[in-house]
């Protein structure tokens, strides 16, 4: 057991998620208290010893299952074989050696006990029946079955083979045709007929919520399969995703993107307080008339030493300017969230996008009820497109320095998101310059691997003199670290 | 630094425990929380607000029959309303009694206020300390709560340090408004607590809300599952659903149907925005049903 928690805690190193060693040792500590036989209650432990962030614990339960999945698997069916049927789990109801749940309606009287053999025998019509009175039914043993019977007709595995099994699943769900399962679910549902369209919506929802959690099963078949093929670790290392905040802007899904938000928050709230704690003066605030008299305590009462308050942080102004063009569109998408988080905390955060032009886009975001509304009113209008709608940053520094450098003061932080990729037209460094002067801070976060710099038509090399720093920012964790480094 | 008889046998205990109290855990929450009293190590509590948090501290508290002492995390919290704090008007007025003389005598036990922290630290039977939102505090005054947390003690300059006589069982809670310090993180168990599914959310709705039927409870669990899948700025929580089926309750209803939802959607739904997205899924395409017709 201590063997398998440490391949765990390893892989999810390997995974990206910090493990310290007192972590580890806190979940060999925790295994004495749980029943090892109750996979749920191994997995609840370890998981809040191990796993102390919210956004991993998606990557935590999949790495779980490839550890500890098989061994509570062949418990299950080895119980369900040799255990008398009809002891087995008495909260279930219905007694798992009768006529299933779903097959009673034919008559034909499938038991749970020889379900494996007998669903091999079934054609795979009626089996696909019968995954439709199973999915009706929610029995999740039942549904368990059938994603084992499923997954051994249609998936095809091909032992050896060093894959993710994607396109195993891929095959099973198109086999079952998973997509249309709610629909038809929801066509020969029994009873009358949901009246009016709330409850048709409501009913198609919880039997597309059934048909996820089948597809689930099958998934977790798949990689079980898998593991007892190949071993734990070996599956692991072909199954290892980046975690949300080490996926790269330039190459994320739309989906990575969308859960990238929940981290971005914090983040522009950590960054305010980090560009604050920059502005905060050495003068001090008014007299701190409780404490000098607690301190004067020392002293026999007498207050020989004054206490002032903290001075109150000044927030400070923020000026984002913002590369859309193409080339880092996924980055853009990413920079309008942060920019929209940004709004919160900052008393003032003006937004400029720009392609080959500088637009002020504050009071877009400023008035969209959300994000998708805001890019669609940015794309809508053209914002940043002045001639050809290729990158020119030199003419959206000049035009940003002529028209808003009057505005820039001393508390101003000025950030300029960017790749930096000049499109061989001049670079404006002089315009970016002005900029430096007059504000307080500029910062400087391009998407591309650093390596990548100054190579093609990439100038960072002639604005990084004018920057306060120049920041690879290529996931959520650089961002994080440039953001802690900050005070 | 006893609290064996306090403990729970198992998860199962836990969750039963907390059940006569009507705080329905899932297996993970019995769990992390059976474990929090065998280690001994506080519980960090993360999740959306509203999904239980605070009250899984109240409940525990409820149902082991400890006292709860709570401290409530805002920014600028300070060790004086932490920790402890000497009671300088009491000391000055000591000082004038007795003279110039009197200053050692002036740091003593009398003299202490007790704060939060200190006072679960030293308190005589079984406490539940709840340190609620803590991602509030600055992250220098997180520092304070290190001490406290991992050996269930506190120093004092003037009087030493003071030991826990019980281990307290320890809940902290976080909307995870910021990211906490790994130091932190380190010394506690972590629980998240998400939105529950359809099936625990009704079984909740029943619990909490006495009368209903499991009908309209079933209703209500399904309608807030609908509106979770949207994209809202914030989704509604579990303390909002009860407060929503108890106005389907005192509305009289049996059946929701779009008009009543139209019509209470505010309970739920805090910002208009919200409102109109929930309204285009739930409401319109009914209404439009029925002009059809």
């Amino acid at each position: 057991m201590i063997n398998a928690v440490a391949g765990l805690v390893g892989e999810l190193r390997q995974a990206g998620i910090p493990v310290s060693l007192a972590d580890h040792v806190d979940a060999v500590a925790a295994l004495r208290f749980v029943s090892l036989a109750e996979r749920a209650e191994v997995k609840a432990a370890l998981g809040a010893a191990l796993v102390k962030d919210a956004g991993h614990e998606a990557a935590y339960s999949k790495i779980f299952d490839l550890y500890f999945g098989l061994r509570a698997a062949s418990a299950d069916e080895a119980a369900g074989r040799d255990g008398p049927p009809g002891q087995e789990s008495p909260d279930d109801g219905e007694s798992p050696s009768g006529p299933g749940p779903g097959p009673s309606g034919n008559g034909t009287g499938y038991g749970f006990g020889g379900a494996p053999s007998m669903l091999s025998r079934v054609d795979d019509a009626e089996l696909q029946e019968m995954l439709l009175e199973g999915l009706r039914e929610n029995q999740a043993k039942w549904l368990r079955m059938l994603a084992q019977e499923v997954v051994t007709r249609y998936a095809g595995i091909v032992p050896g083979r060093a894959v993710a099994g994607t396109y195993y699943l891929f095959r099973t769900l198109r086999a079952i045709k998973s997509d249309s399962l709610a629909v038809q679910l929801v066509a020969t549902a029994p009873g009358p007929p949901p009246s009016g369209e709330l409850a048709r919506l409501l009913l198609k929802e919880d039997y597309e919520r059934r048909v996820a959690e089948f597809q689930q099963e099958v998934e977790a078949e798949i990689r079980r399969r898998m593991v007892a093929d190949r071993g734990a670790a070996d599956v692991a290392r072909t199954l290892r995703t980046p975690l949300p905040e080490d996926a790269e802007f330039l190459t994320a899904s739309a989906a990575q993107i969308g859960q990238l938000r929940t981290i971005v928050a914090p983040l522009a709230r950590k960054l305010a307080a980090g560009l604050a704690a920059r502005h905060r003066g050495r003068r001090e605030g008014a007299l701190d008339f409780r404490r000098t008299v607690r301190e004067s305590m020392s002293t026999g009462g007498v207050p020989m030493e004054p206490v002032f308050r903290p001075p109150r942080p000044a927030k400070p102004e923020l000026v984002i300017l913002a590369d859309i063009s193409g080339s880092v569109s996924t980055f853009a998408e990413f920079t309008l969230h942060l920019t929209f988080a940004l709004r919160a905390e900052f008393t003032r955060v003006r937004s400029f996008v720009f392609v080959d032009v500088a637009d002020e886009v504050t009071d877009i975001l400023a008035a969209a009820p959300d994000i998708t509304a805001a890019t669609g009113e940015i794309n809508a209008r053209g914002c940043g497109v002045w001639l050809d709608g290729h990158s020119d940053y030199g003419n959206a520094f000049r035009t940003f320095a002529e028209q808003h450098v009057a505005s820039l003061r001393s508390r101003t932080t000025v950030v300029v998101l960017g790749d930096a990729r000049a499109n061989y037209r001049a670079s404006g460094a002089a315009a970016l310059r002005a900029v430096a002067r007059r504000s307080g801070h500029l910062f400087w976060l391009n998407p591309e691997p650093s390596a990548a710099w100054d190579s093609g038509d990439s100038v960072m090399r002639e604005y990084t003199p004018y920057c306060d720093a120049v920041v690879e920012c290529r996931s959520v964790r650089q961002l994080r670290a440039f953001i802690e480094r900050l005070p | 630094m006893t609290s064996a008889e306090q403990r729970f046998g198992s998860g199962a205990e836990v969750a039963a425990a907390l059940r006569t109290v009507d705080y329905l855990p899932d297996d993970k929450v019995a769990t992390v929380t059976y474990l929090a009293g065998c280690l001994g190590k506080p519980v960090l509590v993360e999740g959306p607000a509203g999904t239980g948090k605070t009250e899984l501290a109240k409940s525990v508290a409820k149902a082991t029959g400890r006292r709860l002492i709570r401290l409530q995390c805002y920014e600028g919290l300070d060790e004086a309303k932490a920790l402890y704090e000497w009671d300088y008007r009491k000391q000055l007025l000591a000082i004038q009694l007795h003279g110039t003389g009197a200053e050692s005598g002036i740091f003593g036990e009398d003299f202490l206020l007790t704060r939060p922290l200190l006072e679960a630290i030293r308190a005589d039977d079984p406490v539940v300390l709840l340190v609620d939102e803590v991602d509030r505090l600055d992250v220098e005054a997180e520092a304070l709560l290190l001490e406290v947390l991992s050996d269930y003690q506190v120093s004092v300059p003037e009087l030493g340090t003071v030991t826990a006589r019980q281990v307290p069982l320890v809940f902290l809670t976080s909307n995870a408004s910021r990211e906490l310090s790994e130091a932190l993180k380190r010394r506690c168990l972590y629980l998240f607590l998400g939105y529950p599914g359809v099936e625990r959310e009704q079984e909740i709705i029943l619990a909490r809300v006495p009368d209903i039927t499991a009908d309209l409870a079933a209703q209500v669990a399904q309608v807030i599952a609908s509106l979770r899948l949207l994209d809202l700025k914030k989704k509604p929580s579990v303390s909002e659903t009860l407060d929503w089926a108890r106005t389907l309750l005192l509305l009289g209803t049996d059946l929701v149907d779009s008009e009543l939802i139209e019509a209470t959607l505010p309970v739920l739904l805090k910002h208009q925005a919200d409102i109109e997205l929930a309204v285009a899924k739930l409401v319109t395409p009914s209404r439009q049903g029925t002009q059809g017709k």
